[in-house]
């Protein structure tokens, strides 16, 4: 297998190396400020070799990060060449472009060193609280309105901390203590990973990790090439439209299975939005790579030779590839969107295999009350600002149902309603499947939820609206019925069809009917006792199962 | 109880049923085969088995403790009672909402579990208290009327009631409860405010609903046991073990059976406490590896690590957040699936990998030759010549060793060109390894260490693995303790009665009532101490307080024991919890009390230090083996020494085997064992 290391000592070496990561991963993990981080997992960790490809990576929440991060390493090293670097050096950056597509995300990279040489890198990812600018919010129309940006830079200098960026830092952010305390996170997860790694290679007499990245990245390369050989060679495009910001999108993809490479190409694909929808390319790269190894090798660890085999396109100026400064906050809900247009292209390669389209962007419910937003400062009795996960349903799959009110491709999990309810004034009256949500087929697609909530005080409350699928529902497949689209009215009866801030009236409350997912296959050939079991457990109506599964 | 009653513990796990009988002054022990079908009847065969072994009569015996795995294995197969779900009106979904989460990040074939009471059975009721305990909207009384009579019409056999914060005001809980069983007097019933008054309405749910479910069926086996004992003459009485490492009596174990759900393992590590006090070990880290699984816990200045988490049937075993969440008070430990059973197979990019699934008592390793024929770690264990075929498990079960071999070649050396010895190897190292990735990672989650740290290893299957274990973690001694074949059920012989209760309320430090605070503690207090004393009428009680803490906005709180409880003694507490945990706190940030628990336990004192002991010549070997040594991976002459002749101060030079009933220890090339006053065999590394 190789020249030094025998075959059960790479094994050994392997296994220690991912216990490497995931011990850098949960050190952050435990450190985390941001709900998204410590709850939902939206972090990444990993260590890279001298080239900057990634050896092993802590499986973590989200895609989104674990992906893009990858990739960003190799721009801190065009930037800042290995041979540069010196012990305690650390180096950050959240410039959207070359980290992992949004602001609030913060990339550290610390050199590892071992007898005065740079043996490896940790790199580490976090979504922090706040990055100042417009917030949280789907409307930024520039880069700019959305925060602090921070080009590639030190963070620290032979263990020096770079303060005055870390002043810069604190000057323009909400939470000044929690930001800077997330950045020293970053840092210290890094360095636990390079003290757990030294110590790897003294017990093993190792001077340089090369020889087992090499093992590590070959091997996984040629796992990916043998999963990649056995699929039907050609060419296949599919598209989607979704809701957009100001206008529906269309999303285009072609994928190539070559001998030994996956290709994406979005040619095709709608040019960039005036509001934060737009992905950078790492954001699109990303997701794209994380519906083809779900789709074709789930098994192969992720690493530079599982991620080389699957190469990601889109013209430059299309939305899947917004330049700078188009605004990018919320870059997820088209980006979560990508999976589905690659199972969609590979169902036409190989049928009967991949799941319908689901819900996909996430139906988080950002609820405000705040001066300036939701009214006057007098009229707000107790201010507030929170976000909880929620997801509609996913789709079909050709022997099972969808999943319903569960996150895909995203990896978060909610946050439950008596924890909201304790700290804020919100009362959520009504969190429930969403019956006949799940789009109709021989599997059904997975059921979206009706959350009901309101302000227990008399006082009116915003929600951001970034919710797709209101417009355009999650299609079925192979014959299966389209999942039902979403919904966000109030109570009183008006609808808000369109993206943005709407404001909930005192003593009015406000509905969210979540979407489902699509449908697999003719409704009609659904096991009888199937369509009997989601009447009475109510998932469907007897109408839908009289007209949609022609029961009798 | 003192020691000079006769008492025997019986801890039924996975594949072995393990009983240990103490005669105050010595101790006998036995190991049968688990009967999953009627668990009672390993457990009267083997109690059958020690008390010959002791020449003692069933009526001889004092009192029986006792630790199951039957109400795991009702959750895992779904044999407990058809449970309804009373909930608020508009989350019935709750429970199968669940954490809205995909616990596989990259399987777009994964599957949920089920949830234990099915969307036609989780029924809901006009009512609405608020997070603050007020009441948003009243009990609809006339709908929980008419919901006893669909109750009644939909056969249900136990009903779990959980409302919005009913951890704050359970009145509407304690109503809807009169009701029912004012319809149904026979009806088992569980509320969530007294199973678990926590905040989380999908956990507190989880938690009640798994209570209710298992009900019955615990009722009828402790039934079925207790007639079992009766036959056989005995009338002792029956003690059971919990997962928080403590035991209870019956009535306790019949209202909140899912308190009982890990018990077994818990009673190993109460075992590896009384051998870290009798050491004098500040920091000690208890390995208990058996047929299924292996278990590792912190234990720091004698004190396990504690949780409120729990998981039980995980539907892709050993994977966080695919089982059913059950807040019950626990010893930490960390599970993994690697046991003797474990199965070696190779993945698609060559590697050797083991468990998690076992190949159990049934069909169980090739070697056992009962029909299993994929490859084990007992087999790998097996070819690499560190068991003896001869006396596995006490001499129960014999070994085949060509089976194993072929085993191991058709299954891992032959698919990836290692020959069978090596391939044995590969499956040892990587199952050794993967224990130690699994300790190391659960240290970091707790903010603790290996440093300095000795392993106390006990279960049939680690003391083979425990001094590469040791190795791989940087610790350079290892305790296997008197009777480690058999860990658990020696520790039920030292738990002591216990109950810990639970008040969700959400205080701030910034706007502390003192006086709110101490009331709760009392009715926490009065609340344990009427279960304890049932256990334990006159015994002297100790009492542990602890807060669940956070800064405000966080999601996660931490534990943290309080001595006192004013608003200044619990802000040091937490901070330097916090700082333990974090390596830092966070100034100005406000800091809140989410939950509080009282546990209360007869005061046990725990096992004296060990008397030293003078060193001895070195023992003779009472023969020699070819085994393959797990440091050097090289072949070598190992002598073998049986544990019972061993002379305490005698040190037995690595490359060894120790040989007693229910296991084996082996000592790698470069460690030397010792036995120590206690009995217990000490490994450490040689210098240099």
């Amino acid at each position: 297998m190789n020249n030094r290391l025998g075959e059960i000592e790479s094994q050994v070496l392997w296994n220690r190396l991912i216990s490497v990561v995931e011990e850098q991963a949960l050190t952050l993990v435990r450190t985390a400020f941001s709900t998204a981080a410590r709850e939902a997992g939206d972090i990444s960790a990993g260590v890279f070799d001298r080239q900057g490809r990634m050896v092993a990576q802590a499986v973590t929440g989200t895609p989104g990060h674990v992906n893009t991060m990858a990739r960003a390493v190799r721009h801190f090293l065009d930037a800042f060449p290995i041979e540069t670097l010196k012990q305690g050096d650390v180096l950050i950056t959240n410039d959207p472009w070359k980290g992992t597509g949004h602001l609030f995300d913060l990339t550290v990279v610390s050199p590892t060193f071992k007898d005065g040489k740079a043996v490896a890198l940790f790199a580490s990812t976090t979504h922090v609280v706040d990055i100042g600018g417009i917030g949280a919010s789907p409307s930024g129309r520039q880069v700019y309105h959305e925060g602090l940006q921070i080009p590639l830079m030190y963070l620290a200098r032979e263990g020096r901390m770079n303060e005055d960026l870390l002043g810069i830092v604190r000057a323009n952010v909400r939470e000044p203590v929690q930001v800077v305390g997330d950045i020293y996170g970053l840092a210290a997860c890094n360095d636990t990973g390079s003290a757990r790694l030294i110590e790897m290679m003294d017990e093993f007499g190792l001077n340089d990790i090369d020889e087992l990245a090499d093992t590590i990245i070959s091997r996984s390369r040629q796992a990916m090439v043998e999963a990649i050989s056995k699929l039907p060679r050609g060419s296949w495009s599919a598209s989607m439209t979704v809701d957009g910001f100001e206008a529906p999108v269309e999303l285009k993809g072609t994928l190539t299975i070559e001998a030994d490479v996956i290709k994406v190409d979005y040619t095709g694909t709608s040019g960039i939005s005036s509001y934060a929808i737009n992905c950078p390319f790492c954001y699109t790269d990303a997701y794209t790579a994380f519906g083809v190894k779900c789709a074709i090798a789930p098994w192969i660890p992720n690493n530079a030779g599982t991620l080389d085999s699957i190469i990601v396109s889109a013209p430059e100026g299309c939305i899947l590839n917004a330049p700078h400064p188009a605004a990018v906050y919320a870059r997820s809900v088209l980006g979560h969107m990508l999976p589905d247009i690659v199972f969609g292209c590979l169902d036409q390669a190989i049928p009967d295999t991949f799941p319908a389209e689901g819900t996909s962007s996430l139906w988080n419910l950002s609820l405000v009350a705040a001066h300036g937003q939701t009214g006057h400062a007098s009229e707000i009795k107790t201010p507030f600002n929170v976000t909880t996960f929620h997801s509609g349903g996913v789709g079909a799959r050709p022997r099972l149902d969808g999943l319903s009110a569960t996150p895909f491709p995203s990896g978060v999990r909610n946050v439950p309603v008596e924890v909201t309810e304790s700290i804020t004034p919100i009362v959520v009256w009504r969190k429930e499947l969403r019956a006949d949500s799940g789009g109709a087929g021989r599997q059904r697609g997975g059921l979206g939820q009706i959350m009901e909530v309101s302000n227990r005080e008399d006082s009116p409350m915003g929600i951001f609206h970034r919710f797709e699928r209101v417009k355009y529902p999650a299609r079925g497949r192979a014959g299966g019925k389209d999942g039902a689209t979403g919904r966000l009215s109030l109570k009183s009866g008006k609808q808000f069809p369109e993206k943005g801030l709407h404001i909930i009236p005192p003593g009015d409350r406000i509905i969210i009917e979540m979407p489902g997912g699509g449908g697999y296959g003719d409704p009609k050939a659904r096991d009888a006792s199937l369509v009997a079991r989601d009447v009475e457990y109510g998932l469907i109506s007897e109408q839908a199962a009289r007209e949609v599964y022609g029961s009798k | 109880m003192t020691h000079s009653t006769t008492r025997l513990a019986v801890d039924i796990g996975g594949t072995f049923t393990d009983l240990v009988l103490d005669l105050g002054e010595r101790s006998l022990s036995a190991k049968v085969l688990t009967t999953h079908d009627a668990p009672e009847r390993g457990v009267l065969e083997g109690t059958d088995i020690v008390l010959k072994q002791a020449g003692l009569k069933p009526a001889d015996l004092d009192l029986i403790i006792h630790g199951t795995t039957l109400i795991t294995n009702a959750l895992i197969e779904r044999k407990g009672a058809r449970t309804a779900l009373v909930t608020t009106e508009g989350f019935r979904d709750s429970l199968e909402i669940a954490y809205e989460h995909r616990f596989e990040q990259y399987d777009i074939y994964m599957e949920r579990p089920e949830p234990l009471a099915p969307r036609p059975l989780r029924y809901e009721v006009p009512e609405r208290v608020a997070a603050d305990g007020s009441v948003l909207l009243p009990l609809d009384e006339a709908a929980v009327e008419r919901l006893a009579e669909r109750l009644v019409a939909d056969k249900v056999e136990a009903v779990a009631i959980c409302f919005l914060h009913a951890y704050q005001n359970d009145a509407h809980e304690r109503r809807a409860r009169e009701i029912i069983a004012r319809r149904i007097p026979e009806a088992v019933i569980a509320i969530s405010s007294e199973v678990c008054p926590e905040i989380r309405e999908y956990e507190r749910t989880s938690t009640t609903v798994a209570n209710a479910y298992v009900l019955p069926v615990v009722e009828r086996y402790l039934r079925r046991l207790d007639a079992g004992f009766r036959d056989l003459g005995t009338q002792a009485p029956l003690l059971m073990i919990m997962s928080s490492g403590g035991i209870t009596t019956v009535e306790t174990a019949r209202r909140f059976p899912v308190r009982l759900a890990e018990s077994g393992p818990a009673g190993g590590v109460v075992m590896a406490l009384g051998v870290a006090a009798q050491n004098g070990i500040a920091k000690a880290l208890s390995f208990d590896m058996g047929g299924t699984t292996a278990k590792i816990t912190l234990i720091d200045d004698l004190r396990p690590q504690y949780s409120r988490h729990f998981e039980v049937a995980r539907a892709a075993r050993f994977v966080k957040g695919s089982g059913i969440p059950v807040r019950i008070p626990v010893i930490d430990m960390v599970e993994i699936g690697a046991g003797g059973g474990s199965i070696a197979r190779t993945d698609a990019l060559g590697r050797i990998t083991v468990g998690p699934d076992s190949a159990g008592s049934v069909p169980g390793p090739a070697s056992y030759g009962r029909g299993g024929t994929l490859p084990t770690v007992t087999d790998a264990d097996l070819l690499l010549g560190w068991l003896d075929p001869k006396r596995f498990a006490g001499g129960h079960i014999d070994l085949a060793p060509q089976a194993a071999e072929s085993a191991i070649e058709s299954f891992v050396g032959g698919r990836i060109g290692l020959e069978r010895t090596r391939a044995a190897y590969g499956i040892a190292e990587l199952v050794t390894e993967t224990m130690a990735s699994a300790a190391r990672v659960h240290a970091v989650e707790n903010g603790k260490d290996m440093v300095g740290r000795t392993l106390i290893a006990f279960g049939g299957a680690a003391p083979l693995h425990a001094a590469r274990l040791a190795q791989k973690l940087g610790i350079t001694r290892v305790v296997i303790p008197v009777g480690a074949g058999v860990g658990s059920a020696h520790g039920f012989l030292q738990a002591p009665i216990s109950y810990e209760v639970v008040r969700s309320r959400l205080v701030s430090l910034a706007a502390y009532d003192a006086a709110f605070v101490t009331d709760l503690f009392a009715s926490m207090r009065a609340e344990a101490e009427g279960v304890v004393r049932l256990g334990a009428p006159k015994a002297d009680l100790r009492e542990e307080r602890t807060a669940y803490m956070r800064y405000r906005g966080q999601g996660h709180e931490v534990r943290v024991p309080i001595a006192d409880t004013s608003s200044e003694t619990m802000r040091l507490a937490f901070e330097a919890v916090y700082r333990a945990l974090y390596g830092r706190i966070i100034p100005k940030l406000e800091i809140e009390v989410v939950s509080w628990t009282l546990s209360l336990s007869e005061a046990r004192g725990l096992p004296a230090r060990a008397a030293s002991v003078a060193a001895s010549p070195a023992p003779a070997r009472n023969g020699t083996r070819d085994l393959v040594d797990p440091v050097s991976g090289k072949t070598v002459d190992a002598g073998v020494y049986a544990r019972d002749t061993l002379r305490p101060g005698a040190p037995v030079q690595g490359p060894a085997i120790i040989a007693e009933a229910e296991t084996s220890t082996l000592i790698p090339g470069g460690f030397t064992a010792i036995l120590n006053g206690a009995g217990h065999v000490i490994i450490e590394r040689d210098a240099g």
